[in-house]
């Protein structure tokens, strides 16, 4: 089974690594780039704890081959950390225990960051159903949805 | 789990794609939100994957001469986002926030969802009960089959081993058209338990051309035909009884038949009142 030589860009950067079609797109950015931010649960599309972006997109890490991303964007949480634009999301989460383990919290921060994007001060239902595909095992969701909606209220009222 | 080793090639068009599926062990790449998952569990073991993301032009949706149609590649949080699409196929915009997670959605395919026809799927159920069709490329060229005769038996279709699903194509919505959808899963983005998709023709008061397609009960989508024509003459609680003709539902990991067989008849008076309001 050939190896196939891929280009992409990963947090911006261009990367030039050569994969076998089996590898999926987390594997190949925890094993071969290194970047662990982007964690591996079930490997079946169930828990979303290998969430990242792929062409501005949230998808499932598990559930895209590093081969499909050849000639397209890649953004983990590494990037959308250091671009400093998650950092209030970050801060909410901080402040409201919205973490404990932390396994689930990359994922998470990714997926309401989408939601956020969408602008507006969504339902906490609405809040809810968007993140209802990341799973997180210690913090009964609660303080999650309380840090989205609170960073929804402050980017409202600050761009009103 | 990893999956077993694998060929990977990209297809540059619908042509290259159907030859590319006529080599040994050879299976097409969508979404991959179903594929990849049995490619991880290792429940599927193909030679190549003939990857279709790159194709040109099928990521398109548009109203054509009284139908909408949506190509393949259409992601389904693609469609969600189309103001076409509430319009022209409101029952295809009611059930799609029910599929999955929104990261589910921003990959997995319009087409992908047909094809694989699991059998508590949404879309299938909406394709039918809109009386919709199927385009299909293959080795012998263009084809289109009707929903009715597309959906065969568990996970399989009318497509063949080489064929490409390029397109589904739906009646566009008019005034008179009536929509009703409802299902129940344990929780949101879960597939169903049981699940109605309903299309009809308000006719004065009544309903007409009522067509009642059930997911979660069988093998492939089902038509409940006596409840439809129960609802037609403006009987509900018949249509309601009718469904221990129509209807067979075996026990699986959600539910038993019996539990499915009650909550259809839930479904069908849920969905029965959507049908009779008039849209606002
Ligand atoms: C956690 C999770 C929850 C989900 N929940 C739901 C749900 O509630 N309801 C629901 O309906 N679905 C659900 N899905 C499935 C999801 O909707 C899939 O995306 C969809 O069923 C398949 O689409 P795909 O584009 O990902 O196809 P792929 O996974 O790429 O392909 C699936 C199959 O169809 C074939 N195929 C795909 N496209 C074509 C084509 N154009 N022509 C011919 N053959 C083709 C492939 O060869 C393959 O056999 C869920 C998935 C996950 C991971
Ligand atoms: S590891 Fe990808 S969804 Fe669980
Ligand atoms: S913080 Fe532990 S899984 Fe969410």
């Amino acid at each position: 089974m050939s190896a196939h030589e891929i280009t992409l860009t990963v947090n911006g950067e261009e990367v030039r690594e050569t994969v076998e079609p089996r590898t999926t797109l987390v594997d190949f950015l925890r094993d071969t780039l290194g970047l662990t931010g982007s964690h591996v649960g079930c490997e079946h599309g169930v828990c979303g704890a290998c969430s990242v972006r792929l062409d501005g997109a949230v998808v499932r890490g598990c559930l895209t081959l590093a081969v499909q991303c050849d000639g397209h964007m890649v953004e983990t949480i590494e990037g959308a950390s250091d671009s400093g634009a998650l950092a209030d999301l970050q801060e909410a989460f901080r402040t409201r225990n919205a973490l404990q383990c932390g396994y689930c919290t990359p994922a998470m921060l990714l997926t309401a960051a989408e939601l956020l994007a969408a602008g507006g001060v969504p339902s906490r239902a609405a809040i809810r159903e968007h993140l209802s595909g990341n799973y997180c095992r210690c913090t009964g969701y609660h303080a999650i949805v309380d840090a989205v909606e609170a960073v929804a209220r402050a980017r409202a009222g600050a761009t009103s | 789990m990893k999956p077993a080793p694998f060929d990977y090639a990209r297809a540059r068009s619908v042509e290259h794609a159907v030859e590319l599926l006529g080599r040994e062990g050879a299976r097409l790449l969508a979404g991959g939100q179903s594929l990849i998952a049995t490619l991880n569990m290792r429940l599927s073991h193909p030679s190549l994957l003939v990857d279709i993301n790159e194709v040109a032009g099928l990521d398109r949706l548009a109203r054509r001469n009284g139908h909408i149609e949506i190509c393949a590649l259409v992601r389904l949080a693609q469609a969600e986002r189309s103001a076409e699409l509430v319009q022209a196929a409101p029952l295809i915009a009611r059930a799609l926030p029910h599929i999955g997670h929104p990261a589910i959605r921003n990959r997995g395919t319009i087409g992908g969802s047909i094809a694989f026809a699991d059998p508590a799927a949404e879309l299938p159920a909406c394709l039918l009960a809109l009386d919709g069709e199927v385009e299909i490329v293959g080795p012998a060229g263009k084809r289109t089959v009707k929903a009715d005769d597309f959906f065969q038996g568990l996970f399989e279709t009318a497509l063949g081993p080489c064929d490409v699903l390029i397109a589904i194509r739906l009646p566009a919505a008019t005034r008179d058209n009536r929509v009703g959808f409802a299902e129940l899963a344990r929780r949101h983005g879960d597939y169903a338990m049981v699940g109605l998709a309903a299309a009809a023709r308000a006719s004065g008061t009544k309903l007409a051309d009522v067509r009642l397609a059930f997911f979660g009960v069988g093998a492939t989508p089902v038509r409940a035909r006596n409840a439809e024509a129960a609802l037609a003459a403006g009987d509900v609680e018949a249509g309601v009884k009718a469904l221990a003709q129509d209807l067979g539902p075996p026990d699986d990991v959600l539910a038993t038949g019996a539990v499915k067989k009650h909550l259809a008849g839930v479904l069908l008076r849920r969905v029965a009142r959507q049908l009779n309001e008039a849209p606002p």
